[in-house]
């Protein structure tokens, strides 16, 4: 045995500097799940249209993808990483220690999270005031400052406009990336109506975070997995339930579910286009500037991502559900994507 | 005497009964795990079956010279990068004329999959004498169209319910009045990798991935498997606390979660000897680790049971140990070896826990070529398809599981035989 684990040691080492380290024929991608369904799609057509390899993508979540891009800068680390967040300070300065210092970003589009229901059930109007004050594990009490265990059942007891049944919320577990969308935008974005907790975001900072971050854990938000295609089947079977998926699935699946308004505006396409849809959030890609020319193809791909044929209006990333920017964004970022321009973050915010 | 025998005939109704209601519970069990089974495999067969067929389009194009703008005399690079699709296109404008709008026009161009302007691309380019002629070609039909062709999409239900609409259905009624479209067996399934069209994905890259990774642990896991059971039976000394400790290690190993063996995976090959992720190398090496415990044990097993007698006569007649173990031991015991290796090898056919983090949970498009290109099994073809949102891949999803339990089947029923054909008895 001892023989055996010795000379398979030495099998893979000698394997190992050979010819490991000679390169790689194909782009390899990793991160974000939102946007694995949109890079797929463009790598596909990218490995038929051209005579390059067509990319291999892993689905590893916007943090561990980025976690895997900045390991460092040899050829064996991920040349693409996609996040459906922007890029953190303290991630560029991961990068930047382990010698990844020219990234290139490109924002690709918005992708909308839909808050929906079955089709046999009534169409919901919610505020974002009435999402957080359904689902947060603890709200304002009567007094201002005042907070107690969300004592909510019904979304007649939330808001005296919304139906008399139950709250049943299906959604992503924490580690997904929806969630942590739905969190910031959706229970934050109702949090801060509450004038008292907003003020509370200047004077402490993280209870205010924990306070509109945290989902209650009754029974009445249900962690569904991170299979959208089974909240979709659960909401079919259950009238009263809501569910909060993508808006991808919202768009596959029309015949069976609807979405929510929300504050108003009805989620499709041109309502997530203009940004009037309050929950929606922009979908990025960074690229490894020192892989181009080492690993083949890396240019011309990003050339394919940024081609109107793929995220244009009319383009087959729609198809599948992106939400395509700008005009001008878009001239302003292929360019930039041309030209790889190094990220920094200071410059824009 | 008589005392004895009246308590035993008081007793003997009860006991009868005993076993009666012994064996019926045994049936009753017995009849309950095969329900599940049976509605498990209705369930997936029902759901998959469709997947075996696939909707064609016919569709006359004409290769016109000034639309592609390349001629007969254009070089092969030239004839590549021609837009093909814009004929495509032209060809369902002309047959349903007056199509206006973004929307419908859009979905006009959805009728056939976006896979035909890359087919015509590759007939062009075998024979570039096609150009400037009209041909009919038959293309896959896309994935929406598909669906209703196999009555999955109910035309008498309100219009905003389905996603089909009207105007879909006057163009879909034309093309089936002129026979135009057609369900035929499912080739794709088994010629293609993995695609993010439904139409045209296919399981092989997931089946190649799977058969060089199964290579792999194969390949290693066998000769390390029975040397250290041939070993740990034969030469290691006994009552010895050293041996008794690998013993109770190797047992315990066979009991550890599968996704602790993928983390020591990424840690000692990926990060420490570099073995490139996504690999069947490193999947391979990985479902050795996870394999090597179950074969350790079945081997011993089989070793064990070998009767002594024949081992001994051996010795009497001067063979050294190493000769009793090549010549008589190894081979009586190959049944239960062989056995033993193909069930390991089953269950690592149907493992996905340590290969997620190994990278082998990933969008490949390319059939593999060896164990060094980037591949997938077939599990984690599965869980891929049954997590994408297209409608048509939960059809994909089930016919998959049906492709990867015939194979299991087949392993299974591999093992049987083997066993049956050299089995010996003593």
């Amino acid at each position: 045995m001892k023989k055996h684990s010795l000379v398979l040691g030495t099998v893979l080492s000698v394997i190992s500097t050979s010819s490991f380290a000679a390169g790689r024929e194909h782009i390899e991608i990793v991160g974000s799940s939102t946007v694995y369904p949109f890079a797929t799609v463009v790598a596909e057509t990218f490995g038929k249209k051209t005579k390059f390899k067509t990319p291999k993508i892993e689905s590893t979540g916007s943090g561990g993808g980025l976690k895997l891009f900045c390991s460092g800068n040899g050829i064996n680390t991920p040349d693409i990483t996609n996040s459906s967040r922007r890029i953190k300070k303290s991630e560029v300065e991961l990068c930047a220690s382990n010698g990844v210092e020219n990234i290139t970003e490109v924002q690709v589009g918005f992708d909308g999270i839909a808050i929906a229901n079955s089709k046999k059930g009534e169409t919901f109007n919610l505020s974002l005031k009435d999402v957080f004050l359904a689902l947060a594990k603890e709200v304002p009490g009567e007094k201002e400052g005042e907070l107690i265990e969300n004592p909510y059942k019904t979304w007649k007891d939330v808001n005296a406009n919304l139906p008399d049944t139950k709250i049943e919320v299906l959604g992503p577990p924490p580690t997904s990336g929806t969630r942590d969308a739905f969190a910031e935008l959706a229970l934050e974005g109702g949090c801060k109506k509450i004038d008292w907790i907003k003020a509370l975001k200047k004077t402490d900072k993280s209870k205010f975070k924990s306070l509109c971050h945290t989902v209650r854990e009754d029974g009445a938000y249900i962690e569904a997995g991170e299979n959208d295609n089974l909240i979709v089947q659960k909401l079919d079977k259950n009238k009263n339930a809501l569910g909060v998926f993508g808006f991808s699935f919202l768009d596959q699946n029309e015949d069976k579910v609807k979405g929510a308004v929300i504050d108003g505006v009805e989620i499709s396409f041109d309502n997530i286009a203009d940004g009037q849809y309050p929950v929606s959030r922009p979908l990025y890609f960074y690229v490894k500037g020192d892989h181009v020319g080492k690993v083949p193809g890396i240019a011309e791909f990003l050339a394919e991502f940024t081609s109107d044929d793929a995220w244009g209006e009319d383009g087959y990333l729609t198809e599948k559900g992106l939400i395509p920017l700008s005009e001008e964004k878009r001239e302003e970022i292929s360019e930039a994507a041309r030209e790889l321009k190094v990220l920094s973050l200071e410059e824009e915010s | 005497m008589s005392n004895s025998t009246d308590i035993i005939r008081a007793g003997l109704k009860k006991r009868y009964a005993r076993e009666k209601r012994f064996r019926f519970f045994g049936i009753v069990s017995l009849l309950i795990s095969f329900a599940f089974l049976l509605v498990l495999l209705f369930t997936i067969v029902n759901k998959g079956w469709p997947a075996f067929q696939q909707t064609y389009v016919k569709l006359d194009v004409e290769l016109s010279e000034d639309l592609l703008k390349v001629n007969k005399d254009s070089d092969e690079d030239a004839l590549y990068s021609a837009n093909y699709s814009k004929v495509v296109k032209k060809s369902l404008q002309k047959m349903f004329p007056g199509v206006k709008g973004r929307k419908q026009k859009r979905a006009l161009k959805n009728i056939v999959s976006n896979s035909a302007a890359y087919d015509i691309r590759d007939k062009v380019i075998e024979n570039p004498d096609l150009l400037g002629t009209t041909q009919s070609y038959w293309f896959l039909a896309k994935d929406d169209i598909d669906v209703f062709m196999k009555g999955k999409i109910d035309r008498h239900l309100p219009e905003d319910e389905r996603r089909i609409k009207d105007y879909q259905f006057v163009w879909i009624d034309k093309l089936i009045e002129e026979d135009r479209l057609e369900k035929r067996f499912n080739t794709v399934l088994f010629s293609n990798g993995d695609s993010r069209e439904p139409e045209q994905s296919g399981l092989k890259g997931a089946i190649m991935g799977s058969l060089y990774t199964m290579l792999v642990t194969l390949l290693l896991s066998f000769p390390i498997a029975v040397a250290a059971a041939a070993y740990l039976e034969e030469f290691a000394p006994q009552n010895n606390k050293w041996v008794d400790m690998i013993e109770i290690n190797i047992n315990n190993l066979a009991a550890v979660p599968s996704i602790v063996f993928g983390l020591l995976g990424l840690a000692i090959y990926i990060n420490y000897f570099g073995v490139p992720r996504s690999t069947p190398l490193i999947g391979g090496l990985v479902l050795t680790l996870m394999t090597l415990p179950t074969i350790i044990i079945a081997s011993r097993a089989a070793i064990k049971s070998v009767p002594p007698s024949i081992k001994e006569a051996a010795v009497g007649l001067g063979a050294s140990k190493v000769q009793v173990l090549f010549q008589h031991t190894l081979p009586l015991a190959m049944p239960g070896i062989l056995t033993g290796t193909i069930i390991g090898m089953a269950q690592a056919l149907g493992e996905t826990a340590p290969l997620l983090m190994i990278g082998m949970v990933a969008f490949v498009a390319e059939v593999p070529n060896g164990i060094l290109d980037p591949a997938t099994v077939m599990p984690v073809q599965i869980y891929l398809w049954s997590d994408s949102p297209e409608r048509a891949f939960t059809e994909r999803t089930s016919a998959a599981i049906m492709v990867l339990l015939a194979f299991l089947v087949a392993m299974n029923l591999i093992a049987i035989l083997l066993r049956k054909k050299f089995e010996r008895r003593w």
